[in-house]
């Protein structure tokens, strides 16, 4: 089972800690791959939080060419950040992992969120297709104020290589998921947590429904929803489609993937939207066991279950610092000081945010709609 | 041409047939049989007649040999060689034997064919193509199996949402919601047509009309419905068929749980809109019939023997005269132009309440009117019926070499759909040999997985409800002729008193939960339960490489 570690808080933390917990979940053999992403930078980044961050991986020829490549886009680079490499045996090592941030190109500096935010898609997507031949360019992200590292390897192994235990990065929000993808090839594109437009997911478990999603979501006209190398990115994409393209409050979210009974939809206030979203939005009920940890741009994290909470999951913490953990043990090193008593595990109707700077933990019922 | 008199005429036998050009060849037994003559009484054709014939005995008495021969008339049954009487296989007379004395056995070798034109008038007969094979239906196995990689459903213990919907669903980027004090409401200053949606069972009953059907028939299958509907919570929904329906049932709340067709002779919709005001309850949906799976371009037939009273007082016609309905709509000039009318007009006949969706037969040309409808918003979606799609009344070659299989029809229909990101927009219905081989079931979620939102169903349900005879080897196929044998379509009722309606709406229900129970079977080791495997094409595999790529599905072996 995939493992699963996201931290919010109001202060600045390592995502050692994430990996520290990763390794208390640690079953066996599941050690095939990790994905970092960080929200909400400190440290270095703290200062270009205004500036797109693109992550990724290339190999000495494909830096030449991404570098070519967005300067003739008019990116102008002001900052590289590189994680300090070490060799640790299993870990087979690319040529260049970076963090680069970016300045607007002239003409989009003052252009709406919303406009930059299609450049930065578009452009992250033009870098995807100019390696995906031969990996000579991958790109994770490329959003303000978000950084991703992936690697196949053991989690903990992978700390060490990054060179993660000497604190310079540093976040208020990380994702973490250990072991990749197991249903498809592995691939760095199909390790968790996937990023689109600041929206943030990972997942463990087997979406069943992925072909049929995966097919509408192509379909939308969207130019981001594309990849599938994981049958688990259409949960990110599911995400950034009911918020970011329908505008539907987040919650609805829940109300999208696993939709209430007809019956049950009675007691709701909103029951006539939901009536019309159960026909319209089918296509996008997803199956199979599933725990869904992720962000929204404003900095809130939620986790969801499927609809028969095949999967575990934990939520705790205290003020100023909640985890969101695939087990309890997790919850124990992120966060030791929490009452334990307090732990929500969210069951099939629940759907837990923690808004940012983790000031408190809200768990809405789906079936009151509260 | 003078047929050839004198002397000639007795000597020429070959106008006759021998009894191995029959599609099936009668085994009576002699020792075994009473001559009570049940069999020769039920023969729907007669095709065997009480005989006599002279026997030759040798017999010998004494301590030595001593051979005398008699000659005894004895009473038989035999099989006569008049192709109009040809026997149908229809087993009948095994049936009502009671010492099992008689059954007809399948001649291979036939030449029924060649003979069967009698008056230059070509074969005609009901029931579906003959092709005894496997459909490529049946050939699709569901490969992919959640086990060890994540816990598989349990079709026993879970819940599974067994519905689809029927009618026009609009895009989500087009629903008329706002949001609200942080909830979506129905915004209802938006000029928004929201069409009507049936949430329904996934398999309905297809379009059997009540002239073709006897009155039994389809009572026990209206019965059944209901009871599925209202005690069992399963909404299955039962297609009329052309010819309208009793008039106390359109009135009635029961209407709700019906589809009314109209096809091209408008039979029976002159009570229908007499009735209209006094509707207590919409139907289901209105389907407009332009073609049928298992006789493409051929219209409808009711021969005038079922054309009795309840049957004239329904569909507003003379008794006793054959009812024949063109193979077209005559008033279609051009699908942009009436299809979209008729369409219209029927939405408006109910005031927009009821989704009015075209069934087609499975035809290469199925895109084009795909597309077309894809474009109307009042279209409530498209009914496919394929080759193997029963009928009442057909020409034998309408039926054995016109059609298009459903498979592929349907596939490629529910792609187009995909790349235009109209897939849930516009629900497929296909149709055309689900259960052709008893596999009802499994050919109804494989037609799912490959993008049909559901499936309809005839033939199946009047073999399984009903007993029906009928076979890809030709077996009785009478339906046409108004003498069927178990009472199914026949107006006769020395015939339809065979059949109990409370038996058959017994059997009915007993099919759609046994059905229910195997859905189920199938959906849980895939990890679909929250909502159908609509296009789930990834669970779908064959051992055929040439079908694997046609339908875009996995190829094992």
């Amino acid at each position: 089972m995939c493992r699963l570690a996201a931290i919010t808080a109001s202060e600045y933390f390592s995502p050692m800690e994430n990996i520290h917990a990763l390794e208390t979940m640690k079953e066996g053999h599941d050690g095939s791959g990790m994905g970092l992403m960080l929200k909400r930078l400190g440290g270095f980044a703290a200062k270009l939080k205004d500036y797109p961050v693109l992550s990724g991986i290339c190999s000495a020829d494909g830096l030449i060419e991404l570098d070519r490549f967005m300067k003739a886009k008019g990116f102008k680079e002001v900052h590289m950040w590189n994680p300090r490499v070490k060799p640790v045996p299993g870990i087979r090592k690319k040529d260049c992992y970076f963090a680069k941030f970016y300045e607007y190109p002239p003409q989009h500096k003052e252009s709406p969120l919303k406009e930059k935010e299609e450049l930065l898609l578009r452009t992250r997507l033009a870098l995807r297709k100019m390696g995906e031949k031969d990996e000579s360019i991958v790109v994770f992200s490329f959003y303000p104020d978000v950084l991703t590292l992936k690697e196949v390897g053991d989690p903990l192994a992978l700390g060490e290589f990054f060179g993660l235990e000497d604190g310079e990065l540093k976040a208020k929000i990380v994702l973490a998921q250990g072991r990749q993808n197991t249903n498809y090839d592995i691939n760095l594109y199909a390790c968790h947590p996937f990023f689109i437009q600041g929206f943030g997911s990972m997942t463990n478990g087997e979406n069943t429904a992925f072909v049929p999603i995966r097919e509408y979501l192509m379909s939308r006209g969207v130019p981001g929803y594309t990849g599938y190398q994981s049958d688990s990115e259409v949960f990110t994409h599911i995400l950034h489609y009911t918020v970011r393209e329908l505008g539907f409050p987040l919650s609805y979210y829940k109300d999208i993937i696993t939709p209430l009974k007809r019956e049950e939809m009675e007691a709701r206030m909103d029951r006539d939207a939901l009536i019309m979203m159960r026909q319209s939005l089918r296509m996008l009920v997803i199956d199979g066991p599933n725990c869904i940890i992720g962000f929204t741009p404003d900095g809130s994290c939620f986790m969801v279950q499927d609809s028969k909470k095949l999967r575990p999951g934990a939520v705790g913490g205290v003020k100023g610092k909640y985890a969101f953990m695939s087990e309890e043990c997790g919850l124990d090193r992120a966060v030791p000081q929490r009452d334990r008593s307090l732990d929500v595990f969210p069951m099939k109707y629940d759907f837990v945010t923690v808004p940012s700077d983790a000031p408190e933990v809200k768990v809405w019922n789906q079936l009151k709609g509260l | 041409m003078e047929p050839v008199k004198g002397s000639l005429d007795l000597k020429d036998k070959n106008h006759q047939l021998t009894l191995k050009e029959f599609p099936y060849i009668i085994r009576w037994r002699d020792d075994r049989c009473t001559r009570c003559g049940k069999c020769t009484a039920v023969c729907p054709v007669k095709a065997i007649v009480p005989n006599v014939r002279v026997e030759r005995v040798v017999s010998s008495e004494g301590p030595s040999p001593m051979p005398k021969v008699t000659r005894n008339v004895v009473s038989i049954v035999s099989q006569v060689n008049d192709i109009d009487r040809y026997c149908t296989g229809c087993a009948m007379c095994q049936f009502v034997c009671p010492n099992a004395a008689i059954e007809p056995e399948f001649n291979p070798e036939h030449k029924f064919l060649q003979f069967k034109n009698k008056g230059g008038d070509p074969y005609k007969r009901g029931g579906r193509r003959n092709d005894p094979g496997p459909s490529t239906l049946d050939k699709l196995k569901f490969t992919r199996i959640s086990m060890l990689t994540d816990p598989a459903l349990d079709a026993g213990r879970h819940e599974f949402y067994l519905k689809t919907f029927l009618g026009r669903i609009l895009p989500p980027e087009n629903l008329p919601l706002k949001v609200e004090n942080g909830k979506l409401v129905v915004d209802k200053g938006q000029d928004v047509f929201v069409p009507p949606v049936r949430e329904v069972y996934p398999i309905m009953i297809g379009s059997m009309s009540v002239g073709a059907l006897s009155p039994p028939m389809w009572e026990g299958l209206a019965m059944g419905v209901a009871y599925l509907n209202e005690e069992l919570g399963m909404p299955v929904v039962m297609a009329s068929g052309e010819g309208g329906m009793p008039p106390r049932l359109l009135k009635s709340r029961f209407l709700k749980y019906f589809i009314l067709q109209i096809a091209s002779g408008y039979f029976g919709w002159d009570e229908i809109v007499r009735s209209l005001p006094h509707m207590v309850e919409d139907p289901a949906a209105i389907e407009i019939k332009y073609g049928q799976g298992a006789k493409p371009g051929d219209g409808g037939l009711l021969m005038s023997s079922k054309v009795l009273k309840l049957i004239s007082s329904i569909r507003g016609v003379p008794m006793l005269v054959d009812l024949a309905s063109p193979p077209t709509h005559q008033t279609k000039f051009s699908i942009e132009e009436a299809v979209a009318k008729m369409i219209q007009s029927m939405s408006m006949a109910w005031g927009f309440r009821v989704p009015v969706y075209p069934k087609i037969s499975g035809t290469k040309t199925a895109k084009a009117v795909l597309n077309n409808l894809a474009r109307n918003p009042y279209a409530a979606a498209l009914s496919i019926d394929g080759e193997d799609g029963g009928t009442g009344a057909a020409y034998n070659v309408s039926m054995d070499k016109m059609g298009h299989p459903i498979a592929s029809n349907i596939r490629e229909c529910y792609l187009d759909l995909v790349k235009q990101g109209k897939q849930n927009e516009l629900p497929l219905i296909a149709a055309g040999g689900i259960g052709k081989k008893g596999n009802l079931a499994a050919n109804a979620a494989a037609l799912i997985m490959l993008g049909a939102s559901m499936v309809s169903v005839g033939k199946y349900l009047m073999q399984s409800t009903a007993g029906c005879l009928g076979d890809e080897n030709n077996r009785c196929n009478l339906c046409n002729t108004g003498r069927c044998p178990r009472g199914i379509t026949t107006q006769d009722p020395k015939l339809y008193r065979r059949l109990d309606s409370s038996r058959v709406a017994e059997r009915l229900v007993d099919v759609f939960r046994a059905a229910d129970t195997e859905l189920k079977k199938i959906f849980a080791p895939m990890g679909r339960s929250t909502e159908l495997p609509i296009g789930m094409s990834d669970g779908l595999s064959v051992n055929d490489r040439a079908i694997a790529e046609r339908l875009g599905i996995g190829y094992v072996c």
